[in-house]
C-alpha cells in the first residue's frame, strides 16, 4: 500500500477505484490511483486468476491492465488521472461486450 | 501526410538531447513520447516534481535544465502521450497513436531514443501484488509524491538501489532494510576494470548516497542468495540463504538493460553484451544502427546513465544533419567534439559499475522450476527447461511451444530469461539462443484506433 505527501504533491484529483473515491496528486496514473487506494489486485490474470497489482509502472510488464472508464485492457501505468475518472479491476480475459464498439473496446 | 527530417522516439535525456540539436542545426523535428511530460525515466515529471524534497540535486537541477531547454526549443514538433506502433522501413513512414487515433507521419531519418527497463528479477513469489520493481516504485515517487507504507524491502544491487533507498526515506518510508544480492570478491573484479579516476565524480556521488542511506537508519544486509517472496495473495515475508523478514512493499533491482523491443522489431542487427548482460543494437560512433533509416541513442543503445544519453543524442543529431547535406563534415567534427569527450567522461566508471553489480546467476536462471519467468502466461522456469531439452533451440521456438512472450507485454518481460534458460540449459551461449523477434504493433491497439486512420493514410 502507497500513501501520499500532501506536504510534497497535494492530492487534488478525485477519482474511483473500484466504485470507492480516491484523491490523488495532478499528474498521477490510474495505477498509481489503484495502489493509493489500496486495493488487493488490479487485475486477475486469465491463466490461473492469480492476483495482480502494477510491477513496472512504466508501461512494460503489462500487469497493470485495468478497466478505465468502462474500457478495458488499458494499461493503467501509462493513463492520467482526469477528475471523475473510474478504474475497476479486470478479471481474467477482457470481455468482448455489444454495444462499445468505437470507443476503444 | 506530415513529413519531418528527423523522428525522435522518446524525450528523455537523449531524445531531448537530439531534437534541441536538430532543430538547432535547421532540420524539422518531431518528437513522439508516451509520457504525458517530457523527461524520460530518469526525470520523470521534473516538471511538476522537482520541488520535492525527497528529490534533490541532479534530478530538479540536471533535469530541469534538460526540459527547460527542450521546451524552449523552436520547431520541434512535440507529441506527448503518443505511442509508435509500426514503422514502415522502405518508405519512412511511421505509425502513431495518439489520443485515441491513429495516424501516420514520413519521416528522413528515425532516431530510437527508447531508453531502459528494469532487468526483470524472476524470483519465486515476485508476481504476488506488493512486489515492484524498484523504478516503479521511485516512479510513484515522482508522478505522484507516493511512498510505501508499513516496512520495505529493497532487493538486489545497483546504483538506483541506493538512490531509492535515500528518496524513499527522505520522503519519510520506513522502516527499510536494503538487501544486496552482490556476490563475493565482486568488489576486487571490479576494481581492476578501473576508470575510478575519469569517474571520480559519479564515484563521489555514489559513495555519499551510502552515507546518507546509512545516517537514515537503513539496514543492510550483503550478500543475499536464493531470494524468496512470500505471502498468501500479497507479498508477507522476503527469505534468502539464512535469513527471514517481514515487510508489506518489496522492490526488487538488479540493474537497467536497453529497451530494444522496436529495434528489434525492425530487425536492426544486435549483438549481446556480456559484461553488460543483455541485447543491445550494433551502432556505429554516431549511433547510426545497421539500418541507414534507423539511428539509436541513450540507454537503448547500451547502458551508460543520462549524462552519456544526452551526450549520444546531440552525436546523433549532427549526424543526421551531416547525412542531409545541412552540415559540412569539418563542421560535423567541430560541433561533435565536446559530446564525444562528455561520452568518455560519462561512461569512464562503467566498466567498474557492470562488474561491482554483475547480477548472480540465480538472478538471471531461475534455479527452482516452478518460478514463474513469463508473468503475462504464467510459464515457468521448469516448463521452459522441458521446452528446452524437447528441442527448443531459442526464445522464439518457446513462444511457440508455451506462449511464453505471446501475452501482451510481447516478451519484454521474460524474453531475455527464457533466453538465459535455454543456454543453460543446452549447455550453448546466450548469442546462440537468440533474442525474441518482436512484431508490430510494438504495443497493443484496438481495431477502433486502427480503424480511425485517416483514409488517405492507409495505403
Amino acid at each position: 500500500m502507497f500513501a501520499t505527501r500532501p506536504e510534497a504533491r497535494p492530492a487534488s484529483v478525485e477519482v474511483f477505484v473500484e466504485d470507492r473515491p480516491v484523491m490523488v496528486p495532478e499528474g498521477a496514473s490510474a495505477a498509481a490511483a489503484v495502489l493509493l487506494a489500496g486495493i488487493p489486485a488490479i487485475r486477475e490474470t486469465p491463466v490461473s486468476g492469480a492476483p495482480r497489482l502494477p510491477y513496472c509502472m512504466m508501461g512494460v510488464c503489462f500487469d497493470c491492465l485495468a478497466e478505465i472508464d468502462g474500457v478495458a485492457n488499458r494499461q493503467a501505468c501509462m493513463v492520467m488521472v482526469t477528475p471523475g475518472m473510474r478504474i475497476a479491476p479486470q478479471r481474467g480475459a477482457r470481455q468482448a461486450r455489444p454495444g462499445l464498439a468505437g470507443k476503444g473496446a | 501526410m506530415r513529413r519531418f527530417d528527423l523522428a525522435v522516439i522518446g524525450a528523455g535525456p537523449a531524445g531531448m538531447a537530439a531534437a534541441v540539436e536538430a532543430a538547432h542545426l535547421g532540420l524539422s523535428v518531431l518528437v513522439v513520447d508516451e509520457q504525458p511530460a517530457p523527461g524520460g525515466q530518469v526525470f520523470r515529471a521534473v516538471e511538476a516534481a522537482g520541488g520535492d524534497p525527497a528529490l534533490t540535486e541532479e534530478f530538479p537541477e540536471a533535469g530541469g535544465a534538460l526540459v527547460r531547454a527542450f521546451r524552449a526549443a523552436e520547431d520541434i514538433a512535440y507529441w506527448p502521450r503518443a505511442t509508435l506502433w509500426h514503422v514502415d522501413l522502405a518508405g519512412g513512414v511511421l505509425s502513431v497513436l495518439r489520443d485515441g487515433v491513429s495516424e501516420e507521419v514520413a519521416a528522413t531519418r528515425l532516431l530510437l531514443a527508447t531508453g531502459a527497463q528494469e532487468r526483470p528479477v524472476p524470483v519465486p513469489g515476485w508476481t504476488l501484488p506488493g512486489v515492484m520493481g524498484a523504478g516503479a516504485a521511485q516512479i510513484l515517487l515522482k508522478t505522484a509524491g507516493a511512498v510505501p507504507r508499513g516496512p520495505v524491502v529493497i532487493a538486489g544491487q545497483g546504483p538506483l538501489a541506493w538512490l531509492l533507498a535515500v528518496q524513499l526515506l527522505r520522503a519519510g518510508a520506513g522502516p527499510m532494510t536494503l538487501l544486496e544480492t552482490g556476490g563475493k570478491g565482486a568488489l576486487w573484479d571490479a576494481l581492476r576494470a578501473g576508470g575510478l579516476w575519469t569517474g571520480r565524480r559519479l564515484l563521489r556521488k555514489g559513495l555519499s548516497l551510502v552515507r546518507e542511506a546509512r545516517r537514515h537508519g537503513l539496514r543492510v544486509v550483503r550478500r543475499v542468495r536464493n531470494l524468496q517472496a512470500g505471502g498468501e495473495g500479497r507479498v508477507r515475508r522476503v527469505r534468502w540463504d539464512g535469513g527471514e523478514i517481514a515487510c508489506d512493499t518489496l522492490l526488487l533491482h538488479e540493474g537497467v538493460i536497453p529497451s530494444t523491443h522496436i529495434g528489434r522489431a525492425l530487425g536492426l542487427e544486435h549483438r549481446w553484451d556480456e559484461a553488460q548482460r543483455c541485447w543491445r543494437p550494433v551502432l556505429d560512433e554516431w549511433g547510426a544502427s545497421s539500418h541507414g533509416f534507423v539511428a539509436v541513442a541513450g540507454d537503448g543503445g547500451g547502458i551508460g546513465g543520462w549524462e552519456a544519453a544526452v551526450a549520444t543524442g546531440h552525436l546523433a543529431a549532427i549526424d543526421a544533419a551531416r547525412r542531409m547535406d545541412r552540415l559540412p563534415a569539418a563542421e560535423c567534427a567541430r560541433r561533435a567534439r565536446p559530446y564525444q569527450t562528455r561520452l568518455a567522461s560519462a561512461l569512464a566508471l562503467r566498466p567498474f559499475l557492470d562488474r561491482l553489480y554483475a547480477p548472480a546467476p540465480e538472478m538471471l536462471v531461475p534455479p527452482d522450476d516452478a518460478t514463474i519467468i513469463c508473468r503475462c502466461e504464467e510459464v515457468t522456469a521448469g516448463q521452459v527447461r522441458l521446452a528446452a531439452r524437447l528441442g527448443a533451440t531459442g526464445p522464439n521456438q518457446v513462444k511457440a511451444y508455451l506462449r511464453a512472450g505471446m501475452g501482451p507485454c510481447q516478451g519484454r518481460m521474460c524474453g531475455g530469461t527464457v533466453a538465459a534458460v535455454i543456454a543453460e540449459e543446452r549447455g550453448i551461449p546466450i548469442a546462440e539462443a537468440g533474442a525474441l523477434r518482436p512484431r508490430a504493433p510494438f504495443k497493443p491497439l484496438t481495431v477502433g484506433e486502427l480503424a480511425a486512420l485517416p483514409p488517405g493514410d492507409v495505403a
